[in-house]
């Protein structure tokens, strides 16, 4: 779902809301200010919130509980890989923050050079993802082998995907940087891309505190 | 919206060069309806949608009925009870009741705030086709030799749903068509509530603040925000039992540790909130109907508007006041039964405000009205029932029993449907140019208030007896006989209602039996009755200006020393100096097949979820691919 709000449609007039001076301004003025296209993705982020949320807090409520089949946390888990990872996935939201700047800048070489940098290091992240499920599956954790496994491989994987959608995002507007279609007046676009590309980023700062880093009882 | 290069002198219009698809171009047939992005259209789309649904949903009920109006009944076997319990409740909830309060915003809210479409008019449209395809995805498992029409009801609670295929608690595919199915239009209801959102907060014309709005588009804020927060909490729990039930992960499975009271919390925090999607756009469309059949403005005004936020808030912490009976604990059940008595204030506020409206006002005992007015006595009858439910004794002796069955069908459809239909007679004049016959009218409306209370009122009785929901047959000599068949023949009284409205709108509208409704039929004091019946594509010539709430009415009427009303001559008129009162100049946003395209894709991904199949997931991934690659390419607005 997340890649059609990639389209920027405007609907009816430019509304300004009475008595206070417009907002808003350019062809984008709106009656609070704030665009269409980035009110829509603020709103999809908070909702992607209460999704997150309640697969992590299925995750809590189960966390440690007694008498699980199959291998645990701590026979699994590799802190300084997965730190490694995740500090990899943070880095992608400083070459985020630069593409967007570029664009504004209107600095096209540059956009190109760190939308792909951001897209790489996501995908670095993915690799990561991909070997660590690997290594997991190969050690015995399955989806139906405990509660551990079901919970890990559902909000990581779901997490993951999210990740995906984010680097297809960005690799179709490198295609559109690429092709000359991607002109600073559309930094928008950029911006837009960014907010999920952040937003994923910090779930995972959450999901990696809560399941990799605090200790689980009686394990 | 010419996509420009960034070499500024190489200017492209992504026109010609990328679409694969023409251009749809289409005013007239069905093609045009299928690539509409127009909010009036596609919300007439949602309003078919979910009256055909209404009346698949009303034949499920009257199944049911037929089953219950004899001891031990033979109508229908016990499985086939449990699919039609289940897809009664499933159909009414997510196909007839969210489609239809999404119907009148579709078309009124742009109409009421001024704008000339929703912020996302291909949103707009992928919603519609996202709900179509869910509907046709869940009703596609009554095919013969799928095996898989939902039975685990409407809640479809865990471990019996969630438990895997293979040990046989839920045989066949219907909790898998279920949950995939509520995924599916959980999207659809996201994407409308965020373009509802977007379309409220962005659009409003210039001078219609917040405080400004009609009360219906702040009840459509509030359900766009309800609906936002509570879709992901349901859609993870259908994940969770999708991938217990065809992956053996273990979420619900008491064996492995597995909570399925888990289940319980999630399916509630979302499900209670969702009663008041449900029921919020209704209190909105009697809140424009009130005012307008007795020449008042609404009474109360701002607190009509903070008892339905305080009503959207409170909603979020009273969840668990449906799992009383599982054994929540002392502390939980005390705390959830006051947050239920809590949410009966603003409710109850709501109510007196109504009555102040009437109160004194100069009543017209339309149709429409007399909808309305039986939407705050049922309605009021449902809350009575509702607060008895949060006395947690009281609760667990009714749980599982037609009392509650009663409660909820008069708050939700002696309170929304009544509203609903209330509201068709009050703008569908608007929608369609013609209005509807009120001899008819009033007819449809005495028939259903007389078999509705005739169905629902006895389950209050036979429910504090003892008869139990759920069950599909029940013994002779309990003393239940009587009472089922009034209800029965209550259920069929409502039939005759509905079949009366469904000849009042063919007669009145579609063979164009109707008087011609003109601009402004009812003497209205909100935007949509300035424009014409039905409005312009681009519905305003001129975007109007607004300086009060109640707009239009107040360019219509001034007032004397005494408070009495002065019709102004010339009054109500927006936009007469318009410099282009025939539309031209007005872009609007062009058709196009892309959101339709988008939904159909997600069908087959659903078959190859149930079925756990790769063939129909390629296409399915493919065609979803191709439709959001177009879509994004497309300029929303084509050059003129």
């Amino acid at each position: 779902m997340a890649t059609i709000e990639q389209t920027t449609e405007v609907g009816g007039p430019p509304a300004t809301s009475g008595g206070a001076p417009a907002a808003g301004h350019g062809p984008h003025a709106t009656a609070t200010g704030v665009t269409n296209m980035k009110l829509l993705m603020w709103l999809f982020l908070s909702s992607d919130c209460l999704f997150f949320g309640a697969f992590i807090a299925t995750y809590l409520l189960y966390r440690g509980r007694a008498d699980q089949a199959g291998p645990g946390p701590k026979d699994l888990f590799d802190i300084p890989f997965t730190s490694a990872t995740s500090f990899i996935l943070l880095m992608s939201s400083l070459t985020m923050v630069l593409a967007l700047a570029a664009i504004q800048r209107g600095d096209h070489r540059r956009v190109r050079i760190w939308i792909l940098s951001t897209a790489l290091l996501g995908a670095t992240f993915i690799a990561g993802q991909v070997f660590e499920f690997t290594e997991f599956t190969r050690e015995g954790l399955h989806v139906d082998t405990s509660l551990f496994g079901s919970t890990f491989f559902i909000l990581t994987g779901f997490h993951g995907a999210h990740v995906v959608v984010g680097i297809i995002w960005l690799l179709s507007l490198w295609g559109l940087s690429m092709q000359q279609r991607l002109p600073a007046e559309n930094a928008e676009k950029v911006e837009v891309a960014g907010l999920y590309w952040h937003f994923v980023d910090v779930v995972w700062i959450v999901i990696f505190t809560v399941i990799y880093l605090v200790p689980q009882p009686g394990t | 919206m010419t996509t420009v290069a960034d070499r500024p002198q190489t200017t492209v219009t992504t026109t010609e060069r990328s679409l694969v698809l023409r251009r749809p171009r289409s005013t007239t047939g069905v093609w045009s309806w299928l690539t509409t992005v127009d909010h009036k259209k596609i919300g007439i789309m949602y309003g078919s949608v979910a009256l055909l649904f209404f009346v698949v949903g009303g034949i499920e009920a009257l199944l049911i009925r037929l089953q219950l109006f004899q001891a031990n009944g033979t109508v229908l076997t016990a499985a086939q009870y449990n699919e039609l319990f289940t897809m009664h409740g499933t159909t009414m909830v997510f196909l007839v009741g969210m489609p239809m309060a999404v119907a009148f915003g579709n078309y009124f809210v742009p109409l009421m705030i001024g704008a000339r479409d929703v912020a996302f008019p291909r949103l707009n449209a992928f919603g519609l086709w996202v709900v179509v395809a869910g509907g046709i995805f869940l009703y596609s498992s009554f095919l013969p030799g799928v095996n898989g029409v939902p039975n685990g009801g409407w809640f479809g609670y865990t471990p019996l749903t969630s438990t895997p295929m293979t040990a046989g608690f839920l045989p066949g595919h219907g909790p898998d068509f279920w949950t995939v199915g509520l995924i599916m239009m959980g999207i659809g209801s996201t994407t409308a509530a965020i373009n509802f959102i977007v379309t409220i907060l962005n659009l409003r014309a210039p001078g219609m603040t917040l405080m400004r709005m009609p009360v219906f588009v702040w009840m459509m804020l509030v359900v766009a925000f309800l609906t936002l927060f509570a879709m992901p909490i349901i859609t993870v729990a259908l994940i969770m039992v999708f991938t217990d039930r065809q992956y053996g992960a273990t979420f619900f499975q008491p064996n492995f540790g597995g909570d399925p009271l888990l289940y319980q919390h999630l399916f509630w925090l979302f499900g209670h909130p969702e009663v008041y999607i449900l029921i919020l756009p209704g209190m909105g469309i009697v809140s424009e109907t009130l005012p307008v059949f007795s020449r008042k403005p609404l009474f109360g005004y701002a607190v009509v508007v903070f008892s339905g936020l305080a009503i959207g808030f409170l909603g979020w912490g009273v969840w668990a006041h449906h799992m009383f009976a599982t054994g929540l604990g002392p502390v939980a059940i005390s705390a959830f039964g006051l947050s239920t008595m809590l949410i009966a204030i603003p409710t109850g506020v709501k109510i007196f405000n109504w009555l102040g409206t009437v109160w004194k006002g100069s009543v017209r005992l339309t149709t429409a009205m007399l909808f309305s007015l039986g939407f705050i006595a049922m309605f009021t009858i449902g809350g009575l029932s509702g607060v008895l439910h949060s006395i947690v004794p009281a609760d667990t002796q009714q749980t599982d029993t037609y009392f509650v069955v009663a409660h909820f069908h008069y708050v939700l459809f002696g309170g929304l449907m009544l509203a609903v239909f209330g509201g068709m007679y009050y703008w569908l004049p608007k929608v369609f140019g013609y209005m509807l016959s009120e001899r008819l009218g009033k007819i449809n409306f005495w028939t259903m208030l007389i078999g509705f209370n005739l169905t629902f009122f006895p389950m209050h009785l036979v429910g504090l007896w003892g008869m139990p929901r759920r069950t599909y047959r029940y013994d002779s000599g309990l003393g239940w006989e009587g009472i089922n068949q009034l209800e029965t023949i209550g259920a069929f009284i409502i039939t005759l209602s509905v079949f009366v409205f469904l000849v009042n709108v063919i007669a009145s509208i579609a063979l164009k039996r109707g008087k011609v409704a003109g601009d402004d039929p009812w003497d209205g004091r909100t935007l949509e009755w300035s424009t014409s019946s039905p409005p312009p594509e681009y519905n305003f010539a001129e975007v109007p200006d607004v300086e009060s709430r109640d707009d239009f009415w107040h360019r219509k009427y001034t007032e004397d020393d005494e408070g009495h009303l002065l019709p102004i001559p010339s009054g109500g008129a927006y936009g007469k100096q318009a410099p282009s009162p025939n539309g031209h100049g007005i872009h609007m946003p062009s058709p196009s097949i892309y959101p339709l395209v988008v939904a159909a894709g997600l069908l087959p991904i659903g078959y190859a979820a149930v079925f756990q199949s790769w063939i129909p997931l390629v296409i399915g991934v493919l065609v979803l691919a191709f439709g959001v690659y177009a879509w994004s390419i497309e300029p929303g607005t084509e050059e003129a």
